[in-house]
């Protein structure tokens, strides 16, 4: 038996078209559950189909780059999607011309305090200079977080793995924690979730209010692009 | 559908042909992505109430980013083959996540909310804001 299963998987666990489908398929049934489990930020699908083809890449012995053969075709599609992310920004828009100072000051400072507090907190506790430039870009929208990590040598899958946990605790810690320092105001909470969190808590936000929702996808697309910009130059100064 | 398409992966080279040129230290794709939204924005179609953009790229991105998150798995699985780096360095990894997230959360939420409510007392006596222009898109 064994060895007929054998028979029949070794070409397979080759083929682009075995991974293809069963990244697709693990994605499916994580978001399956989370609609099960009633949509808590902590049931997050991607961190279940991460944790589950990555259990099976290892099971079968198969390795990252024979996968990754196959699932370059989905992650293909991460450039063409962090493009299309001008769409909700240009529709947002209105809102940022009506507060624009308000909005750039509170971004700015968001985005420079998640680079810095991460860089500093990994060396102050030992990490290396790789943790700490995979650490930087973490807040920030994943498509754009692993292409700044790659460009400032850092480590994609570590940062895409960084923002998955730092979103989901945004998520779950966010709306609590602000109105425990008293912000009351949906603007406030929406935008402070799509900076601190990116989609994870801007879904979780959109949940409670709908001007929460547009300031989650303006803080998303700003705060991608905002860091993205800085973060080259807070390099040029940290060697 | 297909023009939509078209533009997405036409905007995402442009992008890379700038930053090549350019030598951008902004990755290809978000040049494309400021590219793509100043676009929409000069045409008009800024704002919620303005008609569909052409060539169905509404209804695309929208396809694209409703399933954003499949997105990042083929990446995020690399993960396990840094497993050994993330067993050898989990405080300084664990401690980064947690206290950049927590500042800023807090941070963003507490200047928002401290200017908003600043700047709204005393322009609360005005009908139309400067930036409320009437949302028209361009034919």
């Amino acid at each position: 038996m064994y060895r007929e299963i054998l028979a029949v998987w070794t070409p397979l666990a080759l083929a682009p078209l075995t991974w293809i489908v069963l990244t697709i398929g693990a994605y499916l049934a994580g978001c399956w559950l989370q609609r099960k489990a009633g949509g808590p930020p902590y049931a997050n699908p991607v961190a279940f189909a991460v944790i589950a083809v990555g259990f099976i890449v290892v099971a079968t012995q198969t390795s990252y780059a024979t996968y990754f053969n196959g699932a370059q075709f989905i992650n293909f599609l991460l450039g063409p999607a962090t493009v299309a992310l001008a769409v909700p920004l240009a529709r947002n828009f209105h809102h940022i011309r009506r507060n624009l100072a308000s909005i750039g000051l509170a971004l700015s400072a968001g985005a420079v305090t998640a680079i810095l507090s991460g860089i500093v907190i990994v060396r102050l506790l030992g990490g290396s200079r790789a943790i700490a430039l995979s650490m930087a870009p973490k807040s920030i929208t994943t498509p754009i977080a692993m292409a700044v990590s790659s460009e400032i040598g850092g480590n994609p899958a570590l940062t895409a793995a960084l923002a998955m946990v730092g979103g989901i605790l945004a998520a779950i810690i966010g709306e609590k924690m602000l109105k425990g320092l008293r912000v009351a105001d949906w603007r406030a909470h929406g935008l402070a979730a799509g900076v601190a969190g990116s989609g994870v808590a801007a879904a979780q936000a959109a949940r409670l209010d709908g001007v929460a929702a547009a300031f989650a996808a303006l803080g998303i697309a700003l705060n991608g692009l905002i860091t993205a910009l800085i973060l080259p130059l807070v390099l040029l100064i940290w060697h | 559908m297909l023009v939509a398409v078209f533009t997405l992966l036409g905007v995402e080279l442009s992008g890379e042909l700038l930053r090549s040129a350019l030598h951008l230290p902004v990755p290809g794709p978000v040049v494309g992505m400021i590219l793509l939204a100043g676009w929409l924005i000069f045409r008009g179609y800024g704002c919620e109430t303005a008609p569909a953009a052409p060539g169905a790229l509404d209804e695309t991105a929208g396809v694209i980013l409703n399933y954003l998150g499949l997105l990042f798995v083929p990446a995020g699985v690399g993960i396990i083959a840094e497993f050994g780096l993330i067993r050898q360095q989990w405080l300084p990894i664990l401690g980064g996540v947690i206290g950049s997230t927590v500042l800023s959360l807090a941070v963003t939420g507490l200047v928002l909310h401290h200017l908003i409510r600043r700047k709204a007392a005393p322009k609360k006596a005005r009908i139309l804001a400067v930036g409320d222009k009437p949302c028209i898109a361009k034919s």
